[in-house]
């Protein structure tokens, strides 16, 4: 039999959170954590998440699995719950809605403010922005992200600021538009991020590029934009 | 654009690259120490007050001495935005906040002066 043990908090009728205990029968199967709660959830329908790919394409399913931020429907229990016991909370540092349904506002106001826009004033050529492949290539590991906010929230800085940091996320994304050779904002953008909190709260502890479900480093794009906003200022 | 007026230079760039040179001079700086330390042959107060009578070990140890304010205002002006924010503790951390900024800059002005006296006393 399979522990586990989920938050529960609905704001309308509890005063505080609390951790409710389950049993499942997973039959020996190593089931994915997302199977687990749809099939949790058949049994109590009270239990609130969010879920919708089942693939990790949405990024809807972002949650902290036995402690560490990844998507539950591409953790297998093998991994999340090797000695029979699961713990879900939701995404650690956003204000929780309910059960393991966050809002990801304070997430999406600093993913706005990076402009995540191509932005070219020049005339639209008659078909498409064409790039040398040198240049596509310098997207690859920037444009996988799928905003699933598993590494923004389990950064420490974006914990504390959440109102001024952008966060791994946001940041990775920063650098997509300014590593992209039909983007022709990169100065106004570099401006817009330096001050002392939008990318320098970084300090490279690297916990974004620890749970990112798609395998991509944000530490090592927030050092590239560091390093043209050196380039530039110095 | 986050706009602030207490961090050192009121650009996070600037904050970021003072904080490596000062740190790359309090190395320097921490290496001669020990290095003079443990390789000057009857090392006593001759020694120590041979070397801080020169004009460029006065010289060095004061911009050490800044370094440290430097690197010091940077970090901790670091930690008391992280830990003493509006987000958490409403109107009273600006209060709180704008104190312990003054305290430390009074300690940093303190200390320099005092370091200033120290070494061009001797």
């Amino acid at each position: 039999m399979l522990k586990v043990s989920i938050y529960r908090y609905n704001p309308e009728a509890d005063k505080a959170p609390y951790m409710q205990d389950y049993e499942l029968d997973t039959k020996g199967k190593d089931l994915m954590v997302l199977d687990v709660l749809e099939l949790l959830k058949a049994e109590d329908p009270t239990l609130s998440f969010r879920r919708s790919c089942r693939e990790g394409v949405c990024g809807s399913d972002g949650m902290n699995i036995s402690g560490r931020n990844g998507l539950a429907c591409t953790t297998p229990l093998s991994e999340a719950a090797p000695k029979g016991k699961l713990v879900l909370r939701p995404l650690p540092g956003l204000p929780v809605i309910r059960d393991l349904v966050v809002d990801m506002e304070q997430f999406y106001e600093q993913y706005k403010k990076i402009e995540p826009y191509l932005q070219n004033d020049t005339p639209a050529p008659a078909i498409e922005r064409l790039q040398s492949p040198e240049d596509r290539e310098k997207l690859d590991g920037l444009y996988e992200c799928i905003l699933c906010a598993c590494c923004s929230t389990a950064c420490p800085s974006f914990w504390w600021n959440p109102d001024k940091f952008i966060g791994p996320a946001g940041l990775l994304q920063a650098y997509r538009f300014l590593a992209d050779s039909r983007d022709l904002a990169t100065d106004e953008r570099l401006s817009n991020l330096d001050d002392p909190f939008s990318v320098f709260r970084c300090h490279g502890i690297q916990n974004c590029v620890n749970v990112c479900p798609k395998g991509l480093n944000p530490t090592r794009a927030i050092g590239h934009i560091r390093n043209m906003l050196l380039t530039r200022a110095v | 654009m986050v706009r602030t007026v207490t961090s050192f230079g009121r650009s996070g760039t600037f904050d970021w690259l003072y904080q490596r040179v000062t740190a790359v001079i309090l190395l320097a700086y921490v290496l001669f120490i020990v290095g003079f330390i443990f390789f000057t042959k009857d090392f006593g107060y001759q020694a120590w007050s041979e070397l801080f009578a020169q004009r460029w070990m006065r010289v060095f140890s004061l911009v050490a001495l800044l370094s440290t304010i430097i690197h010091a205002w940077i970090g901790l002006w670091s930690v008391v935005t992280d830990y003493i924010t509006n987000r958490m503790m409403g109107g009273k951390a600006t209060v709180l906040r704008l104190f312990v900024e003054v305290v430390l800059a009074a300690v940093a002005v303190l200390y320099t002066v005092w370091g200033i006296e120290i070494l061009w006393g001797v």
